[in-house]
C-alpha cells in the first residue's frame, strides 16, 4: 500500500446559499482545493453526497459535477453512507491512491439542502434511519438522539448543563471560523430558551440544515513533496458499520461503529488515543459529541458530559474537540461534513487556523458518522 | 407508497410476528436474514405477547411529513418481555409523565395516511399497561 498525503483543501462559506445550485457549490470547492494544491491534476473523483435525489431531484452527480467543472471526462463516482458520505468519499479516494490505481484523487463532499422545505428535509434526513421500522412510526433524527440523551441521563446522571457546555464551546470555536454558517457565540440561557424539538433536546442542541461543499486532494507522499504546500500524512483509516435501527442495539449508549472504526484507524497508524492531539467529531447533536468522546476512548463511558463541562475539549483544553465549531456552528451539509472535518484538521496541522489555531499539535483525528451511528469512518492525520 | 411495500410488512406490524432462532433461541423483531447471535438461518415464527416496558423515550414536537397533525407525541423503545426492542409511538397518555421502566402494552392503531387517496397505514402503538 502506498503512503498517502493531502496536498490541497477547498472549503466555501457555508449557509443558506439560495443563489447557488449543487453543481456550482461543488465546483467552487474543487476549484479552491486545486488552487490550494497548486496543481490541476485529477485522476479520479469521489463525491460524498447523501441524497441529491431527495434534496435536489438530482442523481448522477458523477456526471453532473465534472461536467459543470469543465472536466467532463474525469472518472467520478458518488459515495453514499448518509451523514458519513463525506468521510467515506475521502476514504475511497485514499483507496484509489493507496492501491496505485490513481495518483491524484480528489474527494468532494456536497449537500444542497435548502432546495426543499424544512419538513421535506426532515423526511429526507430520516431516510438514514430504518424506513420500515423507525421512520414509518414518525421518529425523527432529533428523536433518536433524544432517546440516547435520555438514556445517558438516566444511567450516568448527565445533566442539561453538560449538554449545553458542548453547544456553547462549539459556537465559541465557530465564532472564530469565517466559513461557519452560524459564526457567533451563544449562552446557556439561549440554549435553555430555544424551543424543545424532542425532549430533552432543544433547537440549539441540534446541528442545522446547511448548503455546503468541501474538497480535499490526495496523492502519494512522494508526489506530495513536489508540490508547494506542506503535505499532511494520512496515517490511519478506519471504517465500520452497526445496525441501522437504534432499537436493534442491546445497548443504545454503545456506539460500536465509532469504537471499531477508531480502533482500526489507531492500529493502522500505530498509535493509541493518548497520541492524538485534537479531534474533529460528528456532533450532529450535543449528546453525540459526549458519546463520541466515550467511544473514542478519550474518557470512560459515562464521563463524557463531565469532561465537556470541565473544559477538556475547549481550544485550550487537554483534548480540543471541534476547533472548527463542529457541525453545530459550522453547519451540517450532510455529504460535505466528513470532507470538511479533514479540511479543518489539515488547516490546524499546517498552522493556518488563525484565531482558533491550536498550539503544539502534530496528530489529529476526524470522526464522521451516518444515521444514529449505523456507520462511522475515522481518519488520522499527521504533520510530516 | 405502492401497496406491496405496505402489505409485505403486515405480519409484523399487525400481529407482532417475530423470528426465533431454532439454534440459540434468540428472537429478532423484525426478522433478519440470519441470526445476529449465532448466524443460523433456521427460524420459527412466533407472536410477541405485546407486553413490555419503556427502555428509553422522548416526545416528538417537530414531526416529519405525514405526522404534523399528531404533535406532540410520545415515542420510545419498548423492550418486550420476550427480549426484542421495538421503536413505536406511545399514546393514550400524557407523554410528559412517562418514565423509563413504565409497563406498556401493544395496541393496533392508525399510523398515518399517504395523502388523500393513498394507503391508510396501520401498525402497533403502545399504551400504558394499567393491568385491565
Amino acid at each position: 500500500m502506498r503512503k498517502l498525503a493531502i496536498i490541497g483543501i477547498g472549503l466555501i462559506k457555508w449557509g443558506e446559499l439560495w443563489e447557488k445550485s449543487i453543481r456550482q457549490i461543488a465546483a467552487e470547492a474543487i476549484s479552491k482545493c486545486l488552487e490550494d494544491a497548486g496543481t490541476d491534476r485529477i485522476d479520479a473523483m469521489t463525491i460524498g453526497n447523501m441524497s441529491g435525489g431527495l434534496f435536489n431531484g438530482q442523481e448522477h452527480l458523477s456526471s453532473l459535477i465534472p461536467d459543470h467543472l469543465g472536466r467532463k471526462n474525469i472518472p467520478a463516482m458518488r459515495i453514499e453512507s448518509a451523514c458519513a458520505s463525506g468521510g467515506m468519499a475521502v476514504r475511497t479516494a485514499c483507496l484509489e491512491v493507496a492501491s496505485g490505481f490513481s495518483d491524484y484523487a480528489i474527494a468532494v463532499g456536497v449537500e444542497k439542502m435548502t432546495d426543499i422545505s424544512g419538513n421535506e428535509a426532515t423526511y429526507a434526513l430520516a431516510t438514514a434511519a430504518d424506513q420500515d421500522y423507525e421512520a414509518f412510526h414518525g421518529v425523527t433524527f432529533p428523536g433518536l438522539y433524544a432517546m440516547m440523551a435520555k438514556a445517558h441521563m438516566d444511567r450516568y446522571g448527565t445533566t442539561r448543563d453538560q449538554l449545553s457546555s458542548v453547544v456553547i464551546k462549539n459556537h465559541y470555536n465557530g465564532s472564530l471560523n469565517p466559513n461557519a454558517q452560524f459564526p457567533f457565540k451563544i449562552t446557556s440561557d439561549q440554549v435553555l430558551k430555544s424551543p424543545m424539538v424532542s425532549d430533552p433536546l432543544r433547537l440549539l442542541d441540534c446541528s442545522p440544515i446547511t448548503d455546503g461543499a468541501a474538497a480535499v486532494l490526495i496523492t502519494t507522499l512522494e508526489e506530495a513533496k513536489k508540490l508547494k504546500k506542506q503535505p499532511v500524512f494520512i496515517s490511519g483509516i478506519g471504517h465500520a458499520s452497526d445496525s441501522i435501527a437504534l432499537s436493534s442495539r442491546k445497548d443504545i449508549l454503545k456506539l460500536e461503529a465509532v469504537e471499531l472504526s477508531t480502533d482500526k484507524a489507531l492500529k493502522m497508524a500505530g498509535k493509541s488515543i493518548r497520541d492524538i492531539d485534537f479531534a474533529e467529531v460528528h456532533d450532529c447533536f450535543s449528546i453525540a459529541e459526549i458519546m463520541i468522546l466515550e467511544a473514542l476512548g478519550v474518557v470512560a463511558p459515562g464521563e463524557g458530559g463531565k469532561a465537556s463541562s470541565d473544559g477538556l475539549t475547549g481550544l485550550n483544553g487537554n483534548f480540543p474537540v471541534n476547533p472548527s465549531g463542529g457541525l453545530k456552528s459550522k453547519g451540517h451539509p450532510v455529504g460535505a461534513t466528513g470532507v470538511a472535518q479533514i479540511c479543518e484538521a489539515v488547516t490546524q496541522l499546517r498552522g493556518e487556523a488563525g484565531e482558533r489555531q491550536l498550539k503544539n499539535i502534530r496528530t489529529g483525528l476526524t470522526q464522521n458518522m451516518g444515521g444514529s451511528a449505523g456507520s462511522s469512518v475515522v481518519h488520522i492525520l499527521e504533520v510530516i | 407508497m405502492q401497496v406491496p411495500r405496505y402489505w409485505r410488512e403486515i405480519p409484523k406490524r399487525y400481529r407482532l410476528e417475530a423470528a426465533q432462532c431454532k439454534k440459540c433461541l434468540n428472537i429478532s423483531f423484525p426478522e433478519k436474514f440470519s441470526c445476529p447471535e449465532c448466524g443460523s438461518r433456521d427460524f420459527k415464527t412466533i407472536k410477541l405477547s405485546g407486553k413490555g416496558k419503556i427502555s428509553t423515550h422522548t416526545i416528538i414536537r417537530i414531526a416529519p411529513e405525514g405526522f404534523n397533525d399528531q404533535v406532540p407525541y410520545g415515542m420510545g423503545i419498548i423492550e418486550m418481555d420476550e427480549g426484542p426492542r421495538i421503536m413505536a409511538q406511545i399514546t393514550d397518555c400524557d407523554p410528559e409523565k412517562l418514565k423509563t421502566g413504565d409497563r406498556m402494552i401493544y395496541q393496533f392503531r392508525r399510523i398515518r395516511e399517504d395523502g388523500s387517496t393513498g394507503v391508510i397505514m396501520y401498525a402497533y402503538k403502545f399504551v400504558p399497561d394499567v393491568g385491565i
